[in-house]
C-alpha cells in the first residue's frame, strides 16, 4: 500500500489553448487535511475534478489511494467521498431518505442516522431538501459524501456562502473527519479556513503551486519575523529571520536612551499576508 | 448491492418522488387521460371515431410518459448537478438510468392500461383484439421513445429551455400522427412527415392490437424498432453528465 493518499506529479490540464493547470505536484499523506488555496480561476477545482475522476488530465501522473482516478474504478469510488462545489438535489426528498438511498450504493456504509447526526442535521432529518437553508443543504451534501464511510474526502469550497455560525459547524465536521483518521483534500479561497483546518496548505496561482507548507510556517523569502514599535508617533518596522538578536539590540539601545519601546510587537506574517504577497507577485509577472 | 439491486432501489426512489410532484404527475400522466375523456365525451360518440381515439391517446400516453418526461427530467437533473453527484458515487450509470427509465416505463404501461379500460367501461369499445400484440407494441414504443427522450435531453441546452424544446416536438407530433383523428385525412405533405416518424406507426400498431382490422402491423413494428435503434445509439453516444 503506498504511503501517500494522493500523489500528483507535474499535472497539466488544457482546455483548448488555455492551460488551466500548468505542472502541479503535491502529495497528501494519509490522515492529513491538505488545503488548496487560491483565487477563483487558479485551477483548484480543475485539479480536484481530475482527482475525483470527472475530468481527464492532459499530462502528468495522478494516484488516488493507489488508483488512477481516470479509470473510474468502482473500488476507488467506494472509498472516496465527494462534496462538489455547487450541486443541486431532488427538492422533494427528505434528508433521511436521501442519506438512506445513497448509503445503498456502498459496501460498508456508515449508519444513516449516525451520519445525519455527524453533520448536525438530526433535527432536520425529516425536512425536504427544498425546505433547508443554504448551510443545511451544504451539510446534506456533506452527509451524502460521508455515508459511504470514505477514507478520503474531497471538499470543494465547502463553506462558500455560509454564515459564520454555519462555517463553524462545518469546520467542526472537518475536524471530526481528521479525528476519525480520514484524509481530506480541501479547496478554499478563505484564508482563515485554510489556517484553521489544514495541516498543510498549497497556494495555487494560475495553475501552479507558488508556496506550500503548514499554514503557520508559510513565509515568503527570509522576512519571517516583523518587529515594530512607535517612535516619535510613527511606527518603525524591522524584518528579520532571527528576532532574538534584533530585540536585544533594540531594547539595549532604548534603555541606554532611557526610552520605552511603545507599542512593541513581534509578529509573524499571517497566511493572509503571505497569500496576498505571493498572488500579487504572480500578478506582476 | 449488485447493479440489479441498485437499479431496483433507484426505481423505488423514483416512484416515491414521482407522486411528490403533483403538477408534473398531472401533466405527464393525467392530462392524456383527461383529453381522452373530454374528446370522447364531446366529439366522438360514434364507434369508428372512438376506435381511432383510443389507440391514438394510448400512443400519446407512451410519448408523454417516456419521451417528454425523460427529456425534461434528465435536463433538469443534469443542470442541477444531480447527475454529476451520482457520477461521483459507486452507483453504476446503467443501474441509475435503468431505475429512471423503469419508472417511466411503468407510467407508460399504466397509461395504456387506463386508456384501454376507460375506453371499454365508459365508451363501450371492445377489449383489445390481441392483448399480446398490445403488450409488444407498448414495450417497443417505450424502448423507442424512452431512448429518444434520453437522446433529446442532450440537445436541450438548459433547464429553462426544457419545456419549449419538449413541446416543440410533442405538440406537432401528436397533431400529425393521428392521435385525435385519423391521419389519413391530413394533407399529403404532413402525411409524408408523419410516415417518417415513429408515433404514427406506434399508433397504427396499437390500433391493430386494440381494434384489429387487417392493417400492416409488421411495417409499424419495423419503423418503431428502427427509431428505437437510432434512439439507443444517440442516447449512449451523446450522454452528458454535466
Amino acid at each position: 500500500m503506498p504511503s501517500a493518499a494522493i500523489e500528483v506529479r507535474d499535472l497539466r490540464k488544457a482546455y483548448g489553448p488555455v492551460e488551466a493547470v500548468r505542472g502541479l505536484s503535491f502529495e497528501v499523506e494519509r490522515g492529513e487535511v491538505y488545503g488548496l488555496l487560491g483565487p477563483n480561476g487558479a485551477g483548484k477545482t480543475t485539479t480536484v475534478e481530475i482527482l475525483e475522476g470527472y475530468r481527464r488530465r492532459s499530462a502528468g501522473d495522478v494516484r488516488v489511494l493507489g488508483h488512477d482516478p481516470a479509470e473510474r474504478d468502482r473500488d476507488l469510488q467506494q472509498r472516496v467521498g465527494i462534496v462538489l462545489q455547487s450541486c443541486g438535489f431532488y427538492p422533494r426528498v427528505t434528508v433521511r431518505e436521501a442519506v438512506e438511498h445513497f448509503s445503498k450504493a456502498y459496501e460498508r456504509p456508515r449508519d444513516p442516522t449516525e451520519t445525519i447526526h455527524l453533520v448536525g442535521l438530526t433535527e432536520k432529518a425529516d425536512a425536504r431538501a427544498k425546505d433547508l437553508s443554504g448551510g443545511q443543504r451544504r451539510r446534506l451534501d456533506l452527509a451524502l459524501a460521508l455515508v459511504g464511510d470514505p477514507e478520503l474526502v474531497f471538499l470543494d469550497e465547502p463553506t462558500t456562502g455560509f454564515d459564520p455560525a454555519a462555517r463553524r459547524t462545518a469546520w467542526g465536521v472537518v475536524r471530526t473527519l481528521k479525528e476519525l483518521g480520514k484524509t481530506v483534500l480541501l479547496t478554499t479561497h478563505y484564508l482563515d479556513e485554510a489556517q484553521e483546518l489544514a495541516d498543510r496548505v498549497a497556494i495555487v496561482k494560475e495553475g501552479r503551486i507558488v508556496a506550500e507548507g503548514p499554514p503557520d510556517q508559510l513565509g515568503p523569502g527570509s522576512s519571517r519575523y516583523r518587529v515594530s514599535y512607535l517612535s516619535g508617533g510613527s511606527r518603525v518596522e524591522h524584518q528579520t529571520d532571527d528576532p532574538t538578536e534584533l530585540l536585544h539590540r533594540l531594547t539595549r539601545d532604548a534603555i541606554a536612551r532611557d526610552e520605552r519601546l511603545e507599542g512593541l510587537e513581534v509578529t509573524r506574517p499571517t497566511l493572509e499576508e503571505v497569500y496576498l504577497e505571493l498572488t500579487a507577485e504572480a500578478d506582476s509577472t | 448491492m449488485s447493479a440489479m439491486a441498485l437499479a431496483w432501489e433507484q426505481f423505488r426512489f423514483e416512484r416515491k418522488l414521482f407522486w411528490r410532484n403533483p403538477s408534473a404527475a398531472f401533466f405527464n400522466f393525467l392530462l392524456p387521460l383527461l383529453l381522452l375523456v373530454l374528446i370522447a365525451t364531446a366529439f366522438a360518440s360514434e364507434a369508428d371515431e372512438l376506435e381511432v381515439l383510443i389507440p391514438g391517446v394510448a400512443g400519446m400516453g407512451v410519448l408523454a410518459t417516456t419521451f417528454t418526461a425523460l427529456a425534461f427530467n434528465l435536463t433538469i437533473l443534469r443542470d442541477e448537478g444531480v447527475l454529476k453527484r451520482i457520477r461521483g458515487t459507486p452507483i453504476p450509470a446503467g443501474a441509475y438510468l435503468a431505475g429512471i427509465i423503469g419508472s417511466a416505463t411503468l407510467n407508460a404501461c399504466l397509461q395504456v392500461t387506463l386508456v384501454v379500460v376507460i375506453g371499454n367501461l365508459l365508451y363501450g369499445v371492445d377489449w383489445p383484439h390481441d392483448p399480446l400484440m398490445l403488450a409488444g407494441f407498448t414495450l417497443l414504443g417505450v424502448v423507442c421513445f424512452a431512448s429518444l427522450g434520453v437522446a433529446f435531453a442532450q440537445a436541450i441546452p438548459n433547464e429553462d429551455a426544457a419545456p419549449a424544446y419538449t413541446n416543440a416536438i410533442f405538440l406537432p407530433l401528436i397533431f400529425i400522427s393521428g392521435v385525435f383523428y385519423s391521419a389519413d385525412d391530413l394533407p399529403q405533405a404532413l402525411k409524408t412527415i408523419a410516415e417518417a416518424l415513429p408515433l404514427k406507426h406506434l399508433i397504427d400498431g396499437l390500433s391493430e392490437a386494440i381494434v384489429g382490422g387487417g392493417g400492416d402491423a409488421a411495417t409499424a413494428a419495423v419503423v418503431v424498432a428502427a427509431w428505437a435503434a437510432a434512439g439507443l445509439f444517440l442516447a449512449v453516444r451523446f450522454f452528458r453528465w454535466e
